[in-house]
């Protein structure tokens, strides 16, 4: 059974014709070729295939590409259109929070999510939120500094324009 | 041609060394970006997908595989069998006599019996993977159950039934390493002997990335192309190569990016030969990526031991003798190239760790059982010997009434070269050093005078330790392997615009060679780490490697690439004192080129003449740029060394176990990256404390997995790992090109003795003592509750 449907991803649209079981991570991956979407478990507890579902971190192993239709879907692939890795994507590289790089595009895609939700999080807030996906190299440390890192700079640059445009 | 340098770089460090400095990874952009390459993101045209058909007995004779219905089901295009594959068997076999080690077979594909529950019995090629999955099911598979054998005692037991027909008393590995003359009077006559009897738990190294293959058949190269996520590229081409019948140059093995192996990944999976002999039989490219299901229950495990050790001790606390038996459950086959013997020889030739043992006996035995089979897992055998160890001198400190870190300061190594009763000699080390700085810096930390608070049951556990890394050929000799893993081979090229390409036999898959290679080539020939490519992972590139695992690579691969840039270096120097008509002794490398009095060549330059203008090169000289350098370990390897400090809050109400601190005190000689480094330490720690308080493969005794999925096996996540305070000392090695030691496995060593001894001093006013991992929450629980 093949079903037609239209999905928009990174601000792109798609037209599929694709077996209504299919998954939505399986789409993105093998139908769209978008690859930075990881598969640790399909059952959705790593997180590795996390990915922005209107905004909201979701993991796409669990959903069927047939449930978001109509809903923006961001991945991996959009936070560095031209190559130039984002603020979020530096404070990984500077805090060495990813080393076989195989969990990193989820714990990117939970983090932006987030940080768009709650700009100010404590440390411990992002330590509860990074504990949804797991990463099986870094011991966690170096990715919870990469985004509270990440944090107080955005934090920071929106104090600098709020300044400028007082002025 | 002579012109001035470029600036310097600003990561460079302040004396203007690249190695030392944590320079941005060479492997971030892409992976931050989404565009790594990893098996399961490769598609070639017309590509079907393998799943494979798998026991669901533990034991049993297989009566029949009916793959009819599997054939006939929508989007199937092949099913095989043993029989209809007749692929060579896996073998490794270890140069021992019969009494010490009995040679196994591990087929392809079960034939005539199966072992253990996952067991792959037929390989299914579908369309896609969703088809391959609907063929499986099915499968008809007939089974005459046998009765498992689920444990290591049970495999031991004189009626026991036999996983291997050849292995009597399921016995694959029996050898006794040691045995000082008179060790029975030493315990005789011994003031204090304690005992320590710790079982440990089967572990999976659980790559967050499963294992996975992309194979087909390339009639232009005439080869079997193999694109595989394996710390051991060669191997597997050997292996291959042999079991479906091929030439070693009709089979090109590459590995693309890689999403971690921590060993499991450095033995030749059955699975990337079933799928890679379909796909030669179909010319057609098939692709097999394991689902997590299997990657729990089927894939390789690890560390499930049993140890029973004594240790004699003077009335002064003086180590007198130690004497162990170690009992290590391998599961259903002897991987390769390791064998069996992995763990009971690791744990046997090394046990005496970083103390004066003057006397030393030891058994080691590898048991076959009806589990899924075992390979080396980062740190192999030597968290739980470690963790026996340092256990040993918590008790004899209790035993003597002593201060157990004090206990240690009296028995640790402090004069080096040192050889021990194992005829080892240990390279130089900071043993003592990194046990003061530890329990200084968690004292200073105020740690001691938390732990007296009456209010909250707080301990503080320490693990001493040094880990061999850097094994040479010599030393892989000695655990007899027929198949001797240790050297590297690294050959350099400088090309047109003088950048350089250098091939290294590693392979690294997180622990960011691409980089750290560079960088010590970049400061061999003094071009920017950037300007540097490693290659890797592809055994038609590479004349033969033995990839990454045992913390070899910076060690070992290390230094092959440094002496590879040096012997280029020498070629760059000669070229171009002779074009600048002075002494080739007189030219030194400086700023991307040859510098030769007051002139300055740059590498370009020299490269012009010597590809574009060959003419003008010296006489003697050939054009290009290359060179071949080899490196081994012609000792006992080197070893690195830490003290890790834990701090622990056992919670009464529920048995839980909170780390409230982790203090580790490193040495791995000079660090290339110090930020790597600390990685690997960090994430070592991480696997470590996992293994002590959360993770077990448990099966029931029908011998079922009982953790098939991430709900059973409870991988710890931010909120159980804590932060890591590292402190770095550094005791350069003097026999490997920079001075590196290993730094890979360290992490994982020494956290189960750390978290396991913090646990027990919190339980010290109970009396309970725990030796176990991971450690029972009931028994903490109970412990608490009766006192
Ligand atoms: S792959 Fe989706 S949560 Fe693991
Ligand atoms: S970096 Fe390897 S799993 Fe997170």
């Amino acid at each position: 059974m093949i079903q037609l449907m239209e999905l928009t991803v990174n601000g792109e649209r798609h037209d599929l014709a694709i077996e209504p079981r299919r998954t939505l991570v399986d789409v993105l991956r093998h139908d769209l070729g978008l690859t930075g979407t990881h598969v640790g478990c399909e059952h959705g507890i790593c997180g590795a295939c996390t990915v922005l579902v209107d905004g909201a971190p979701a993991r796409a192993c669990l959903i069927f590409a047939a449930q978001v239709e109509g809903a923006e879907i961001r991945t991996v692939e959009s936070l560095s259109p031209e190559g130039e890795l984002n603020d979020l994507q530096q404070c990984f590289s500077e805090h060495h929070g990813l080393q076989c790089g195989f969990c990193t595009p989820g714990m990117l895609m939970l983090a932006e999510g987030y940080l768009a939700e709650e700009p100010e999080p404590t440390t411990e807030e992002i330590r509860e939120v990074v504990a949804s996906n797991l990463c099986r190299c870094t011991g966690y440390q170096t990715i919870v500094e990469a985004i509270d890192d990440c944090a107080s700079r955005r934090r920071a640059a929106f104090q600098e324009q709020l300044a400028g445009s007082r002025v | 041609m002579a012109a001035e340098p470029p600036p310097r770089d600003p990561h460079l460090r302040r004396d203007g060394a690249w190695v030392g400095a944590s320079v941005p990874r060479r492997e971030d952009p892409r992976l931050l970006a989404g565009r790594g390459r990893f098996v399961d993101d490769i598609t070639l045209p017309g590509m079907l997908h393998a799943q494979f058909v798998r026991s669901t007995e533990a034991h049993a004779d297989l009566l029949a595989v009916d793959l009819d219905e599997v054939r006939a089901t929508p989007g199937v295009v092949a099913a095989y069998t043993a029989a209809d594959l007749d692929l060579a068997d896996i073998t490794a076999e270890l140069d021992r006599p019969p009494h010490e080690f009995v040679p196994t077979a591990m087929p392809v594909l079960a034939r005539g019996k199966v072992r253990y529950v996952g067991e792959p019995i037929a390989v299914v090629v579908a369309k896609d993977p969703y088809a391959a999955e609907d063929g499986v099911e099915a499968a008809v598979v007939e089974y005459a159950p046998l009765e498992p054998v689920v444990t290591d005692l049970g495999a031991l037991a004189e009626d026991a039934p036999l996983v291997h027909a050849e292995a009597p008393r399921n016995t694959l590995v029996d050898v006794s390493l040691f045995a000082t003359e008179g060790i029975d009077d030493v315990f005789a006559s011994a003031p204090v002997v304690v005992e320590v009897r710790s079982k440990t738990g089967r572990q999976n190294a659980l790559p967050l990335e499963t294992r996975g293959v992309v194979a087909d058949w390339d009639d232009r190269d005439e080869q079997l192309r193999v694109q595989t996520c394996s710390q051991v590229p060669h191997q597997v081409r050997t292996v291959l190569a042999r079991c479906v019948g091929l030439d070693e140059k009709q089979v090109r093995v590459t590995v693309p990016d890689m999403g971690g192996g921590f060993g499991q990944k450095c033995v030749v999976g059955r699975e990337e030969i079933a799928a890679a002999a379909a796909a030669l039989r179909l010319r057609r490219p098939v692709k097999w990526i394991e689902d997590r299901r299997d990657a729990l229950t089927a894939a390789f495990l690890a560390r499930e031991q049993r140890y029973t050790v004594r240790a004699a001790f003077s009335a002064d606390g003086e180590i007198l003798g130690l004497d162990a038996d170690v009992v290590c459950d391998m599961g259903a086959y002897s991987c390769y190239p390791f064998t069996a013997g992995i763990e009971p020889l690791m744990a046997s030739a090394e046990m005496p760790s970083v103390y004066r043992v003057p006397a030393y006996r030891v058994r080691g035995r590898a048991v076959t059982t009806n589990k899924a089979p075992t390979a080396p897992y980062r740190g192999v055998s030597r968290p739980q010997y470690v963790m026996v160890v340092e256990r040993i001198f918590e008790k004899a400190a209790r035993a003597l009434g002593m201060d157990a870190v004090e206990l240690r300061r009296r028995n640790v190594i402090t004069v080096f070269p040192y050889t021990g009763v194992n005829n080892i000699t240990y390279d130089p080390g900071s043993y003592l050093e990194s046990l003061d700085l530890c329990e200084a810096t968690l004292r200073e930390e105020g740690w001691f005078s938390r732990r007296s608070d009456d209010n909250k049951v707080i301990g503080i556990g320490f693990a001493c330790f040094s880990e061999r890394t850097g094994y040479g050929s010599g030393a892989f000799a000695q655990r007899k392997m027929q198949v001797v893993p240790g050297f590297d081979l690294s050959e350099i090229r400088m090309d047109l615009n003088g950048t350089v390409s250098v091939t290294t036999g590693t392979l690294s898959h997180g622990q960011s060679h691409e980089t750290t290679m560079a960088q010590i080539v970049a400061d061999r020939l003094g071009v920017p780490y950037d300007r540097v490519k490693i290659v890797q992972g592809d055994t038609d590139r590479i004349t033969y490697g033995w990839g990454s695992f045992a913390s070899r690579s910076i060690t070992i691969g290390g230094s092959a690439v440094a002496a590879a840039s040096v012997k280029l270096g020498d070629q760059l120097r000669e070229i171009a004192a002779h074009l600048l008509s002075g002494d080739p002794e007189a030219a030194v490398l400086e700023d991307g080129g040859v510098r030769v009095g007051s002139s300055w060549l740059s590498y370009a330059d020299i490269a012009d003449v010597a590809y574009l203008k060959a003419h003008l090169l010296p006489k003697g000289v050939g054009p290009g740029l290359s060179a071949t350098a080899s490196f081994d370990v012609g000792g006992d390897g080197t070893f690195s060394n830490a003290t890790h400090g834990c701090v622990v809050e056992l919670d009464p109400g529920t048995g839980g176990v909170e780390i409230l601190r982790y203090v580790c005190v490193e040495d791995c000689g000079v660090a290339i990256h110090p930020q790597v480094v600390e990685g690997q330490a960090r994430g070592g720690i991480a696997q470590g404390i996992a293994g002590a308080l959360f993770e077990e493969v448990r099966y029931d005794d029908a011998g079922q997995p009982l953790a098939p999925s991430f709900m059973e096996y409870k991988v710890p996540t931010a909120m159980e790992i804590p932060d890591v305070r590292i402190e770095h000392l550094e005791t350069p090695c003097a026999f490997t090109e920079n001075g590196a030691k290993g730094a890979g496995e360290g992490g994982t060593i020494g956290a189960p003795a750390a978290v396991l001894n913090a646990v027990n001093d919190a339980l010290r006013h109970t009396g309970v003592e725990l030796d176990d991992t991971p450690i029972p929450r009931e028994a903490i629980f109970r412990a608490l509750e009766t006192s």
